[in-house]
């Protein structure tokens, strides 16, 4: 149970700077998410939090205790390698009990708390084994059992599934949301993969090049992108990003879009756009808020239809994407299969106003 | 047709392989000889030696050569064989082997795994150790032993041997650690395992195949030294190698070729064994790759 502050963080290794102020504040018992692209320092700020690597300037605090002087053995955290990182020498219940035999737990103890895990983690009758007779998925398990035998403040795991196969991968991070609801323990969590970190996360900070870009439940990450970035790296497809000129319809604001079928003027809900009429923005809508014609959407508001042209579509089976060019720009949207046009076909299809985002096409900071 | 197609490839690898055998034997057969030369003529009597030819098998074969080689024969002015000797460089190369090893070891531990500045200077400035003519340090080691007080010791000659080796072992440990995952010292870390207790606990257990080609080697390198003997250490306390010239100089009388043999084979005995015994490992151990974790 910890809750863990990231204060202003900066790593550089010589004149590199990895890790450019980094600040992220967790509850104890939350799951957070550290999810990035290769290279931007998510493993760095890991091994800062486990005190494998000194920090070059600013805090980290265990639940409410400044670790930054602290080596890894006195901060109360348990870690899972990418690698796994079992003790080749050592047989499978010797791996878990390591640590507590170094912290002089009692032989009877050790033993109990061995079992414990093992059970709970189905590797009991894996004990026996050397590390080297086990499949990549067994391998897994007596990484997180190895972590599980201690009772830290905080478990930190380091992409602990990208070793493992497509589905293994799948069944495992249930496995792993399930062991957190149990254990309500504070868990900072390592991906590359958004999908594991929209399912798994409380908290997710999207990292790039060393700074965070956004900290923030998955919801506010995915409904309210910091910026494009952001916006463009969580969510599968990704968000659609269309260059479009902020235009007045009467009253409101709005933007302009051609569809391959005539332009239309989709309105713009929020205010902040009502200065920069005669602006170039970027209109960003995540491909399942344009979609065909929703007949109880009709009396909403909310919701907009526009003729365009199908330039493509692909059926995934439950749905259709359908591809079409908006200004210029290849945009998915999501169709039932029945209702999906033919390419060349025109489509009527249906905006969610509510759900449209607007950035800087320049800084790609996010406007409205 | 079928049967043609059939017994070509077969007959064919049959002729390549009496062809393989044939050299293999030649070359076993070349490299044999001499060996088989000295064992014939240290089991025969100098009658027979001095009657016979040099590779002729022995008629009657006798151990006298043996044993006196071992406790009788002249090295010089005392004549009590080399026995003594014997003893002297297994108190030599016991401390030396296994003193140069553990420390090639934890400075290979250090250079991998503990990353300090200046280690990758370190490590270049001990491999320049690697090629180091052995008679290039002769005046400079002297110099050195003189002045604390260990010229002429056994002591001194142990010193100068691990030093020597050190270059040499911790090239060898280095070489085999860096393929061992950082993760799993970070893992050890968290566990809660310090510098030594992972040294101890996960490196060393780790290492047999590299302990192995350590102890060989150094093992054949310090037993078989003539040079570093014969200048670093006196008298009573002199290693094999330099008894056995010793022995074999020795002006007085006929020159006895078969105690001549009989010493050559004791020197080299214990070499050979190891070899025997830990060969394999020898090999398995020069081409261990990564430890999958
Ligand atoms: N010890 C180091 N020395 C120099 N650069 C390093 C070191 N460790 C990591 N880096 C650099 O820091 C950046 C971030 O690495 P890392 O945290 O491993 O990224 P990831 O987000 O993929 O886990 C990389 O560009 C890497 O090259
Ligand atoms: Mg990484």
């Amino acid at each position: 149970m910890g809750a863990l502050t990231i204060k202003n963080v900066c790593k550089s290794y010589g004149p590199t700077d990895v890790l450019k102020g980094v600040n992220i504040d967790i509850q104890a018992g939350e799951f957070l998410i550290l999810v990035g692209p290769s290279g931007c320092g998510k493993s760095t700020l890991l091994n800062m939090i486990a005190g494998l690597d000194g920090i070059t300037s600013g805090e980290i605090q265990i639940d409410g205790r400044v670790v930054n002087n602290l080596p890894p053995k006195d901060r109360d955290i348990a870690m899972v390698f990418q690698s796994y990182a079992l003790y080749p020498n050592m047989d499978i219940r010797r791996n878990i009990s390591f640590g507590l035999e170094i912290r002089k737990v009692p032989k009877s103890e050790q033993d109990r708390i061995v079992n414990e895990v093992s059970s709970m983690l189905q590797i009991d009758q894996l004990l026996d084994r050397k590390p080297s007779q086990l499949s990549g998925g067994q391998r897994q398990r007596v990484a997180m059992g190895r972590a599980l035998a201690r009772k830290p403040a905080l478990y930190l795991f380091d992409e602990p599934l990208s070793n493992l196969d497509a589905k293994l991968r799948v069944d495992m991070r249930t496995e792993i949301k399930m062991l957190h609801q149990r254990l309500k323990t504070t868990i900072v969590y390592v991906t590359h993969d958004q999908i594991e970190a929209m399912t798994l996360a409380d908290k997710i900070a999207v990292m790039k090049g060393g700074i965070v870009q956004q900290f923030g439940s998955p919801r506010q990450l995915y409904d309210e992108p910091a910026n494009m970035f952001v916006a463009g790296f969580m969510g599968s497809p990704s968000m659609n990003f269309i260059p479009c000129k902020v235009v007045s319809m009467g009253n409101e604001t709005g933007v302009e879009i051609d569809g391959g079928a005539g332009t239309f003027k989709l309105p713009v809900r929020s205010n902040q756009l009502k200065s920069s009429e005669g602006q170039e923005v970027m209109l960003g809508i995540r491909p399942e808020k344009v979609t065909h014609k929703i007949e109880s959407h009709l009396e909403n508001s909310d919701f907009h239809l526009a003729k365009c042209r199908v330039s493509i579509n692909e059926p995934t089976g439950p749905d259709t994407n359908i591809f079409i060019h908006m200004n210029g720009a290849k945009v998915v949207c999501r169709s039932t299969p029945d209702s999906a046009k033919d390419p060349g076909e025109e489509m009527e299809m249906m905006f969610d106003l509510s759900k449209m985002v607007f950035f800087d096409p320049k800084t790609e900071e996010r406007l409205a | 047709m079928s049967s043609f197609s059939a017994d070509t490839p077969h007959s064919s690898s049959v002729m390549g392989r009496i062809f393989i055998y044939g050299i293999l034997l030649i070359v076993a057969g070349y490299f044999l000889l001499p060996l088989l030369v000295m064992v014939f003529t240290s089991v025969k009597s100098m009658e027979e030696i001095r009657t016979g030819s040099l590779i002729s098998i022995p008629t009657s074969i006798t151990f006298d050569a043996w044993s006196k080689a071992w406790s009788s024969a002249c090295t010089g002015v005392e004549c009590s064989g080399l026995s003594g000797y014997f003893w002297n460089s297994v108190w030599l190369v016991t401390p030396t082997v296994s003193i140069s090893t553990f420390l090639g070891a934890l400075n290979g531990y250090v250079l991998t795994k503990w990353n300090f500045k200046g280690a990758d200077v370190f490590f270049s400035m001990l491999l320049i150790g690697c090629f180091i003519p052995f008679q290039v340090i002769l005046l400079p080691m002297a110099r050195t032993l003189g002045f604390l007080g260990l010229a002429g010791t056994t002591t001194g000659l142990i010193m100068v041997h691990i030093i020597y080796g050190l270059a040499f072992t911790t090239l060898f440990f280095r070489n085999f650690y860096v393929s061992i995952p950082n993760e799993l010292v970070r893992a050890a870390q968290i566990d809660g395992a310090g510098f030594f207790m992972i040294f101890w606990k996960i490196m060393l257990p780790l290492s047999i195949p590299i302990i192995v080609v350590s102890v060989i080697w150094q093992f054949t390198q310090i037993w078989n030294d003539f040079l570093f003997g014969v200048v670093f250490s006196a008298g009573e306390s002199q290693p094999i190698t330099v008894a056995l010239n010793n022995l074999v100089n020795t002006s007085t009388g006929v020159k006895e070729y078969n105690v001549d043999m009989a010493a050559a084979i004791i020197a080299a005995l214990p070499t050979l064994f190891v070899y025997v015994v830990a060969g394999k490992y020898f090999v398995r151990g020069l081409t261990a790759g990564a430890v999958k974790g």
